[in-house]
């Protein structure tokens, strides 16, 4: 008692040195990878002007997010942003919740094994790779689809990169095909959580297997789907930037339906170099995201203490 | 096994056989197409049963191959680096936010966890990196920005000391004369090596799979990744005869057998993490798991 909070820091220093100096390398990495981008957010409130130096540039207040909100993109990358993710949502856990219980039906171990890898696969590739196989399927001149496939169906050829209605069902497809073994995993997790006994008794009891997967499995699996669900609906506003990037491979015709917030700052950014506008794009995503992740973490709090984040 | 058992036994692989299909067909279609004749490509498409084989795209590959094995090399240098020293600053970061007598450790774990809430986004970090640390057309690019991947994975290996690493090992360490940094190296870390592995893995699978950084880093070819050399080939299929310097545009673009070269680049590009794949298969099942409980 009677010692002054210095003090007693000073001393908790002295005792525990290596630690303190343990942690410098991590916090000043963190110090320049995230809180000075962080402090770089008030360039979206500047005229960057690059021979005055980011910082000495001229403050202009909210004219960047007018630019921004005048154009039409503004509402088009967030609808974009919103819309796809909202489907990659429903569709990724519809998949995996069904992929999930399947499994947990495979008796053989060696064959539970070998989905389980397969279906992670990938997963564990880079988007590039998943372009190179995108494009296999869909060049327009030497594509397996307009080759192959449409002409099974005696349908013609089609000019894929070239056509914006196709691409919220590719992308769609793609991002199932990426990432279903992902929450798979996860969900095929809970499953074998859930103690054998319930079953046992409905066995007995007489109840389908249907029945067992309706009222055993799924509603003692949905703690963990809500769970889940909300973490994704949290980063709702940051879209799959190799997805939207990569995958169409930056074909013009389909722009429209391809851009999304992720997109257009690097656009703007890399390739327009109309920093203002960017960094009043990136700076929108990181304020409404922020929220998003705050609100779903509230709404996690009140299901289930344990699970939220903080 | 009565018969209701086998009938789903029998719909639950046939289910999964379409889905392990559809996930595996793309990769052998890939493959099909880079050992195939690059006419029967043109005439038939690219296709899991071609007409006519050749090795020419990968004939042509050996004879460009000083980019690529550069690239590799490069992939492979920022990947054994970045994952290294990564795990490195993670676990010593994570120690001490784990343990009770290191007095701010509870504001400091915040500091961490913000970063997962919040962050700069593209434009600052790019300022940053170029404006200030003049990190462009560097080795550095590559490596710095993936170091500590997410703030997440410093709560995760914390979690992991807190409670998988018991405090009396760690008193009795203190009490044998060991200091904090001897008994973090030589009794913490031993004991996590799962956690360890884990982290690892998926920060080593970040750097390999890592195309981002190049493209908004670097222009100079020299410091390509595979991943990077591998973007710019799916929209330039001369990039590599043009980037050494060949004098023969015109001969050099009539001689690449371009359909195939392509599929066979990804073909490389894409089997070493397929080789790796069964020796790490439990590890990244498991980190899937551990992230999704603690997200």
């Amino acid at each position: 008692m009677g010692t002054t909070l210095w003090q007693r820091t000073w001393r908790n220093v002295a005792r525990n040195k290596a630690m303190y100096v343990m942690v410098i390398p991590g916090l000043l990495y963190l110090l320049v990878n995230n809180y000075l981008p962080m402090l770089g957010l008030v360039i979206a409130f500047k005229n960057v002007d690059f021979a005055k130096g980011i910082w000495h540039s001229d403050w202009i207040g909210f004219k960047n997010f007018e630019y921004l909100f005048k154009t039409s993109d503004a509402w088009l990358i967030t609808r974009n942003t919103l819309g796809y993710n909202a489907v990659f949502i429903v569709v990724n856990f519809a998949f995996s919740i069904a992929i999930a219980i399947f499994l947990n039906e495979i008796t053989s171990k060696f064959f539970s094994r070998f989905y389980q890898s397969v279906l992670l696969l990938p997963y564990l590739i880079s988007m590039i790779i998943v372009s190179y196989l995108v494009f296999a399927l869909l060049s327009q001149d030497t594509g397996m689809m307009n080759h192959t496939i449409l002409p099974l169906f005696g349908i013609k050829e089609i000019s894929w990169y070239n056509e914006p209605v196709y691409w919220p069902f590719i992308l769609v497809i793609v991002n199932l095909w990426k990432n279903a073994g992902f929450l798979c995993v996860v969900f095929l997790a809970a499953i074998i959580g859930i103690d054998k006994e319930y079953y046992e008794a409905a066995t007995l009891d007489g109840a389908s297997k249907w029945k067992q997967i309706r009222l055993i499995t799924i509603p003692l699996i949905s703690p963990v789907i809500v769970m889940m669900l909300l973490l994704f609906i949290g980063r709702i506003f940051y879209a799959d930037f190799g997805l939207f990037f990569q995958v169409p491979m930056e074909s013009g015709p389909i722009m429209n339906a391809t851009n999304v917030i992720d997109t257009y700052v690097y656009r703007g950014l890399m390739q327009i170099g109309d920093i203002g506008m960017s960094a009043a794009a990136g700076c929108y995503q990181s304020i409404v995201g922020f929220v998003l992740v705050l609100l779903s973490n509230y709404v996690v709090r009140k299901i289930n203490k344990d699970q939220a984040l903080f | 096994m009565t018969s209701q058992n086998r009938l789903i036994q029998w719909t639950a692989h046939a289910f999964l056989m379409l889905i392990a299909l559809a996930c595996i067909l793309p990769f052998l279609l890939l493959f099909m197409s880079s050992i195939a004749d690059e006419q029967a490509i043109l005439r038939d498409g690219y296709s899991l049963f071609p007409a006519e084989f050749s090795d020419a795209a990968y004939r042509y590959l050996a004879r460009e191959s000083t980019q690529l094995i550069r690239a590799y090399g490069i992939t492979v240098l920022i990947t054994v680096v970045g994952t290294s020293v990564g795990l490195a600053i993670t676990a010593m970061l994570a120690y001490p936010l784990s343990q009770k007598a290191f007095g701010p450790r509870k504001p400091l774990t915040f500091i961490v966890f913000f970063t997962i809430l919040f962050n700069g986004g593209l434009v600052p970090t790019y300022l940053v990196y170029t404006q200030y640390f003049d990190m462009k057309n560097t080795i550095w690019a590559l490596i710095v920005p993936n170091l500590l991947m997410s703030g997440f994975n410093i709560l995760l290996m914390r979690t992991f000391f807190l409670t998988s690493v018991p405090d009396a090992v760690i008193e009795s360490a203190g009490l044998d004369g060991a200091g904090q940094f001897r008994t973090f190296v030589s009794i913490v870390l031993p004991l996590s090596t799962p956690i360890l592995a884990t982290v690892g893995l998926f920060q080593g699978i970040g750097y390999w799979n890592d195309w981002f950084n190049g493209v908004i880093f670097i222009t100079n070819p020299a410091y390509f990744s595979i991943q990077n050399i591998l973007n710019r080939i799916l929209m330039d299929i001369q990039f590599l005869s043009s980037s050494n310097m060949s004098s023969h545009v015109g001969d050099a673009m009539s001689s690449i057998p371009g359909t195939t070269v392509r599929m066979a680049i990804a073909v490389i590009g894409v089997v070493p993490i397929l080789i790796a794949y069964p020796f790490f298969q439990k590890y990244f099942v498991k980190g899937i798991m551990i992230g999704a409980v603690k997200g």
